[in-house]
């Protein structure tokens, strides 16, 4: 147990330093560690509540996902029918899927096979598995019924929030914030984090909108009046206005001129007459096109812009607009002409995102927390290393120097993984020096029984280690597994505090079994003792 | 230098005989603990029960709490809770959840910044909503169970069952007893609760390994020893260890407790409870005695290791 070639020893020494000197670049001024190359830069990240900034959990709503694609479904059946020219009744949505009832006998069996071109099979990871978006199932009475399947709804969940995660990234950049963190969580949410920002209200106004923009024409035939007395024609739709203009009402057509995905551009400017905050805006060639078509034909008429159900305004067109650009009007303050060509920039989401979770930790708070964290860690040090001293003196010594050696490790892993330090993160570092102290304990106390045992003094060193060493593994690794189903189930600081418990508890294990007793072999060697000292 | 020696050496104390009085006070106390979870319940903080938490900290003088508790009480939000929180420029306002879904929490806490206005620096704002604090109570109760679930898996790899077992009620009743700590205290039970059990299970399950590891190299030894006395030896052998590795935690934690600040405060508290008092308590006086009524065989595979035949103690 004492003896150590020269490689082994030197190979123990060269891991610990090298270890170690991966924590460097967290005490060493940014400016310095910039020219650095890139694999030497890993540091370790303050979490939120050490450092402040906003943490947001967004839903995105997959009810709204599986009415986009139940209406989808049910135009496409539409599509289908009337292409094959196959006569239909009562085309609805029920449940889960569409029911269509075919007129005549005769024709089922084509319809049949017209609607079977429907299904497709699965794409991205689950087209191995060959299963198909669609369940077709025929009932008495030329009943057809064509069912979204479950995994068809959870992969286009799953696309949504690919999808929503670029825009979001987009609208965030915008704000101009330090290294915001957007990810996927499970299968139908995204964090979204940013770090030092104090008040997220705008952040969130930018992330829960869907800013999805149309280009309606207000149906002047009907009066808001008469749509609200039920006389509204089935291909319009009742809309109110946008903020404060919620009370007015406009009866719009459901289709759509122009969308705004066709939009290549926004930006903020003002009316050159009225000197109002406005967005001016851009069409790609396609929408410029359709643009200019819809507004040749419908000179003197009103059209509604539309954002996320809401008529922002229902200018009159007072002449074709050909150059496929635009701008839109409605009291605007200068921020909100801003936000919302962020938003139009960005793209609308596909479906609407709900804030489930929302965490803030102002600067302040984080700072304090920062500075109890350090004195608490310094008294803690403190104190354990006097205790240490005043019970093994010199091994004591020895356990202080393993245990120091175990911290810095710590940093250095922690830094190599990019981990997050979070206040939690800093007590588990805490208690580590606890676990560490404890494997040299075990060790000591174990010598010290030998001793009494009538072991020799190296004799007693030796079968110290050795019986000590499997109670260590053991007992480490039961806290281990506490630390790991905490990683696996914690989230933010919980995450942190399992994360340097975890790295803590190997580095304890690899400093026990090597340093600690490399530096005890070494002072055997030099002095070759005739009695223990503790 | 003359070294410290809290335990002296070659103590003989009797621990098992404490059984008696032990074994009917856990009993007794974990049955209490498990009332008090019932009837008087735990503090459940806003990541089980949802809500808003929002610390601000006025920027001149100390707050009016009675001011802001009107202003507050006026905007219908339901049950508003302020408390002073360690300056007296520091408080902490709780909100229940708000009824109608996770928006509804948003358009809370946009109505109480809008109503507190900007005298204030906002040091900490939290706002959970409804699907997550159920989520984050499930996964905070089913990560405890795999836990002790994994542990007890791996103590039975390691040793024999009866010492899994054995280990695994002497955990239970620690998390059982701290869950009674937490409910008399009302400490807010939240993440780092969880966080806390866990850590308190990990240590004590630590100190109970240790000690079953002793049990058990004696028992390939001393093959023809009462349970009960080689039983007492390993705990006395291993007692210093015990005493010691305590104090430094206990010293660590004190510091955490003293200086740690606000937010870590009841995850110190509870740990200092579960670690320091119980875990230490439950190793020797539960965990230990209890392998006389499992029956720990002799003779079987997992003892049969190296180690001279009956030597004399």
């Amino acid at each position: 147990m004492l003896y150590f070639t020269r490689w082994k020893a030197a190979a123990i020494v060269l891991t610990a330093a090298i270890v170690c000197l991966f924590a460097a670049p967290n005490f060493i001024p940014a400016k310095v560690v910039d020219s650095w190359p890139k694999w030497a830069q890993r540091h370790i990240v303050l979490g939120l509540d050490l450092q402040g900034g906003s943490h947001i959990l967004l839903e995105v709503d997959s009810k709204a996902v599986r009415k986009d694609m139940l209406e989808a479904l049910r135009d496409d059946v539409r599509r289908v029918l009337r292409d094959a020219r196959i006569g239909y009744t009562g085309l609805v949505v029920r449940g889960n899927g569409v029911e269509v009832r075919i007129r005549e006998g005769a024709n089922s069996g084509q319809a049949l096979e017209k609607l079977r071109t429907l299904s497709q099979p699965l794409g991205g990871i689950l087209s191995a598995t060959g299963q198909r978006n669609l369940d077709i199932t025929s009932e008495a009475g030329n009943l057809y019924r064509l069912t979204l399947t479950d995994p068809a709804i959870i992969e286009r969940v799953r696309q949504s929030v690919d999808q929503s995660i670029q825009i979001i990234e987009r609208r965030v950049n915008e704000l101009g914030t330090v290294e915001p963190l957007i990810q996927r969580e499970g299968t139908d949410r995204i964090l979204v984090q940013v770090p030092g920002l104090q008040d997220p209200t705008r952040l969130k106004q930018l992330l829960g909108k869907t800013a999805k923009l149309d280009f309606h024409m207000v149906d002047v035939n009907v009066s808001p009046e008469q749509a609200q007395q039920g006389r509204l024609p089935p291909e319009d739709q009742l809309l109110h206005g946008a903020g404060k203009e919620a009370s007015q009402l406009y009866v719009v057509e459901k289709r759509a001129l122009v969308s705004g995905a066709e939009l290549t551009d926004a930006q903020p400017g003002f009316d050159q007459r009225t000197n109002e905050p406005i967005v001016q805006f851009r069409f790609n060639t396609s929408g410029a096109r359709k643009f200019a078509q819809a507004t040749q034909e419908n000179v003197g008429k009103p059209f509604a812009i539309v954002l996320d159900n809401e008529v922002i305004s229902a200018p009159v067109i007072r002449e074709p607009i050909l150059g496929g650009s635009g701008q839109i009007s409605g009291n605007f303050t200068v921020q909100s002409a801003n936000d919302l060509a962020i938003l139009l920039r960005a793209g609308a989401l596909p479906a609407p995102l709900t804030i489930i979770e929302e965490r803030t930790v102002g600067p302040g708070l984080g700072a304090d927390s920062i500075a109890q964290g350090k004195i608490s860690s310094y008294v803690g040090a403190a104190m354990v290393i006097i205790f240490m001293f005043l019970t093994y003196g010199l091994f004591g010594l020895f356990a202080n120097i393993a245990v120091a050696v175990n911290v810095a490790m710590i940093f250095g892993i922690l830094s190599l993984l990019n981990a997050t330090l979070t206040l939690p993160g800093i007590a588990g570092i805490v208690l580590t020096v606890g676990i560490a102290v404890d494997s040299n304990v075990l060790i000591y106390e174990r010598i010290r029984e030998e001793v009494r045992g009538g072991r020799t003094a190296i004799n007693a060193i030796d079968a110290g280690f050795s019986r000590a060493l499997a109670t260590i593994l053991d007992s480490n690794i039961t806290t281990f597994i506490a630390a790991a189903v905490l990683f696996y189930i914690g989230t933010g600081p919980v995450r942190g505090f399992a994360v340097t418990l975890g790295i803590g508890i190997i580095t304890t294990v690899f400093t026990a079994f090597t340093l600690t007793r490399l530096i005890v072999a070494y002072w055997v060697r030099l002095r070759r003792p005739q009695r223990v000292p503790i | 230098m003359k070294l410290l020696r809290i335990v002296p050496d070659d103590t003989k104390f009797d621990f098992m005989r404490f059984r008696r009085i032990s074994f009917p006070l856990s009993a007794l106390m974990s049955i209490l603990a498990i009332s008090l979870y019932f009837f008087h319940g735990l503090n459940f903080g806003i990541d089980f029960k949802g809500g808003l938490l929002i610390e601000v900290q006025t920027k001149a003088g100390p707050a009016d709490i009675a001011k802001m508790r009107a202003t507050l009480g006026g905007l219908g939000l339901g049950e508003v809770q302020l408390q002073q929180f360690g300056a007296p420029n520091d408080v902490l306002i709780r909100i229940a959840e708000q009824p109608g879904g996770d928006e509804a929490q948003q358009v809370a806490v946009n109505k109480v910044r809008t109503a507190l206005g900007t005298g204030l620096d906002y040091r900490r704002v939290e706002v959970v909503g409804p699907r997550v604090s159920g989520e984050l109570l499930s996964y905070g109760v089913v990560g405890l169970m795999l836990a002790i679930f994994g542990i007890l898996i791996y103590l039975w790899f390691r040793f024999e069952w009866q010492f899994a077992l054995g280990a695994m009620i002497a955990n239970v009743h620690d998390i059982v007893l701290t869950i009674g700590f937490m409910s008399v205290t009302q400490i807010d039970f939240d993440l780092t609760s969880i966080a806390a059990l866990l850590t308190i299970l990990g240590y004590s399950l630590n100190d109970t390994v240790v000690i079953y590891d002793r049990i058990r190299e004696m028992l390939r030894r001393y093959k023809k020893m009462p349970m009960p006395e080689l039983l007492n030896a390993s705990v006395n052998q291993t007692l210093s260890r015990s005493v010691i590795t305590h104090l430094t935690v206990s010293l660590a934690l004190l510091s955490l407790l003293l200086f740690g600040g606000q937010a870590i405060h009841s995850f110190t508290a509870t740990m200092m409870f579960g670690v320091v008092l119980v875990g230490t308590y439950t190793s020797v006086f539960i965990a230990s005695p209890i392998l006389i009524y499992l029956g720990v065989g002799r003779g079987t595979d997992a003892l049969t290791g190296p180690g001279p035949k009956d030597e004399k103690p």
